[in-house]
């Protein structure tokens, strides 16, 4: 079975009178360690489904299996509950906490899961150190680089030891340079620790990194194509 | 599992973010708290002066009043007919089971003198049972004895304020003073008793045996005649018994048949005194309910600001859902923010009620008493406060779609 197996996926929503096909019967699968680019233009649906896939939302139609499991029927707790241990999201804003340190931004998941305080400290140093911000641990994000603030967020994305990482448009607001660290650091990690990494992006010089591009349009994937070999 | 510790110091440095706005909230606590002990403590202070002054009329007391005359179809108050005798008094004391002590009373007004100082006071006669019937103890001297009143000796015994008004600072013990010109012994003082419930100065009045004031000083209508008889009942629940007793004991000794009227009336005036504590007791009620109020509007306060500061920190509640933050997790986060505000609030709220009651009964003279309760029910009422109006706010918190507010800027 499939790691991540999305069947039939439709989402429609009701603007008043009118309803809006989202998403139309999109089906997917993804394996363990896969690095996935998701692309398309605005309005394509790439974000209701990436949405759906981080169980933030849900879909109206077909079936969503994470890992085995039947996430579409869950409650808000369970859903909660399978972001923080199996998902890492990764945001275009990066979304850390503001006037809250580096150190408690990699934290927080921990809190919600309940681990010790002292393990829990480990852990977000191990995970800071692992995204090359040793030292960095008591700075606030105003006073870390956009590079900087995002790696803190790979590191929150990491520090439960999820099996998925959800980078939406994670470059999207950083330099090129800057951009070119960050997808090094995505790479290292789905070949070193064989995190399952989808992204979502629409410039092809960042989708480039990943070896599987599925691309949206008007709410279904219209191509699905491999890449035999890149970047390593 | 809700980690509280971690919560808490949350809670803690997210007021600390907004400092002015989280100040002024639980001011608006502060003031209600402030307001309720401040009340309360004023209310129980009267209380209790009300309680201290029927305690110093003497505990249990009944008072027999001579009947009402009636002339020609009109009926006069109590007491302007003279009907009561010392015999009375005595057949009370012997018949009336229910009945621990009686002392009869004849008074009035005299002028006292004593050197070049004169004072006008009330002169009580009665028996030596009157010490005991009103819970009054001897500052200085002896009090008078049974031999005193069978012999109608000139003896008296001085309140403290005769004793100011006459004597200063001088032992009036074993000196001379005279009553409408007869020459009294004093023999002792009476311990200070201060103001009746009415008002009245209990220490301004002299003591002297019954049969003194009955023979040498005011005459009687009648040999024997007294003004009123006090009595003490053996304990509270027996007020009800011994006045049916006295009741038929006097009217047996009145001849009074079965379908007249008394010719006198039993007050009982720790009921009434009663009445007058209860009365004050609804006062203080209604003080701490209109105090309450303020509490109220605190409250209020603090949903309105948790309110705003959800919809400022929706994108945190986004940031947090996304991570793994449960219904619960969000709403015990908002509600202890709102908890702490109204528990820091409440503390200091405490604080300035207790100096503020002390202020007040420095400056506008009213006796103030914080009780342990009114603290107690202050805090309680402003931890729920905070936790009800905290609710609303985090379970609105709570609800939030994660979707949408993570996109929210």
């Amino acid at each position: 079975m499939a790691f991540i197996e999305a069947r039939d996926i439709s989402k429609t929503y009701s603007l008043g009178d009118v309803e809006v096909s989202a998403l139309m019967d999109v089906s997917l699968t993804i394996e363990k360690g896969e690095f996935v680019s998701i692309m398309g233009p605005s309005g394509s649906g790439k974000s209701t489904f990436m949405n759906i896939l981080g169980c933030l939302d849900k879909p109206t139609g077909g079936k969503y299996l994470l890992d085995g499991t039947d996430v579409s029927g869950m409650d808000r707790d369970r859903l909660a509950e399978i972001r923080n241990r199996k998902i890492g999201f990764v945001f275009q804003g990066f979304n850390l906490l503001p006037r809250t340190s580096a150190l408690e931004n990699v934290e927080l998941p921990m809190f919600y899961k309940g681990v010790a305080a002292n393990e829990r400290k480990e852990r977000a140093l191990k995970a800071l150190e692992m995204v090359g911000l040793a030292g960095r641990q008591s700075h606030f994000p105003n006073q870390l680089s956009g590079g900087q603030q995002q790696r803190v967020a790979i590191a929150r994305a990491l520090v439960n030891d999820a099996p998925i990482i959800l980078a939406d448009e994670p470059t999207g607001n950083l330099d090129t340079r800057t951009s070119q660290e960050i997808m090094g650091l995505f790479v290292r990690l789905n070949a070193d620790s064989a995190i399952t990494i989808i992204l979502v992006t629409h410039e092809p010089d960042i989708a480039a990194f990943s070896r599987r591009w599925v691309r949206f349009m008007d709410g279904r994937i219209i191509k699905d194509e491999e890449a035999a070999q890149r970047h390593g | 599992m809700v980690n509280i510790p971690w919560t808490a110091r949350l809670a803690l440095r997210a007021l600390k973010v907004n400092k002015m706005r989280s100040a002024l909230t639980m001011l608006g606590i502060i003031i209600g708290v402030s307001a309720v002990i401040a009340m309360l403590a004023v209310g129980s202070g009267a209380t209790r002066r009300i309680t201290e002054q029927i305690s110093s009329m003497g505990s249990n007391l009944l008072i027999i009043l001579p009947g009402s005359t009636t002339s020609g179809g009109l009926r006069m108050g109590a007491g302007t007919q003279p009907t009561l005798t010392s015999g009375d008094a005595r057949a009370i004391a012997d018949e009336a089971p229910a009945v621990d002590a009686v002392a009869p009373v004849l008074s009035g007004a005299a002028q006292v003198v004593n050197g070049r100082q004169n004072w006008s006071t009330v002169v009580t006669g009665t028996t030596p049972a009157m010490l005991y019937v009103r819970g009054w103890t001897l500052s200085g001297g002896r009090p008078f004895t049974g031999a005193d009143v069978k012999n109608a000796t000139k003896v008296c015994l001085l309140g403290q304020t005769v004793v100011d008004n006459l004597f200063g600072d001088e032992d009036p013990v074993g000196k001379i003073v005279k009553i409408k010109n007869l020459p009294f012994t004093v023999i002792g003082v009476l311990g200070v008793k201060g103001q009746s419930v009415m008002g009245q100065d209990q220490d301004d009045t002299i003591y002297i045996p019954l049969t003194t004031a009955q023979r040498k000083l005011f005459g009687t209508a009648f040999p024997g005649m007294v003004r009123i008889i006090m009595v003490k009942g053996k304990s509270t629940g027996q007020l009800d018994e011994a006045q049916t007793q006295i009741t038929d004991i006097l009217r047996q000794r009145h001849h009074i048949g079965p379908r007249q009227d008394d010719d006198f009336t039993v007050r009982n005036l720790t009921q009434l005194m009663q009445t007058a504590e209860q009365s004050t007791r609804i006062m203080t009620l209604l003080l701490g309910a209109i105090a309450s109020v303020s509490l109220l509007v605190g409250g209020i306060g603090i949903m309105n600001i948790m309110l705003v500061s959800i919809t400022e920190r929706t994108r945190e509640i986004g940031i947090r859902m996304a991570i793994g933050a449960k219904t619960w997790d969000i709403r015990v986060q908002f509600l202890m923010e709102a908890f702490i505000m109204s528990l820091i609030g409440g503390g200091a709220g405490i604080a300035l009620g207790i100096g503020g009651s002390v202020v007040l009964s420095k400056i506008a003279g009213w006796p103030t008493s914080v009780s342990s309760f009114s603290i107690l029910l202050a805090s309680c009422f402003s931890g729920a406060v905070g936790i009800f109006f905290g609710f609303y706010p985090a379970y609105k918190a709570s609800l939030l779609n994660p979707i949408d507010a993570l996109r929210y800027e």
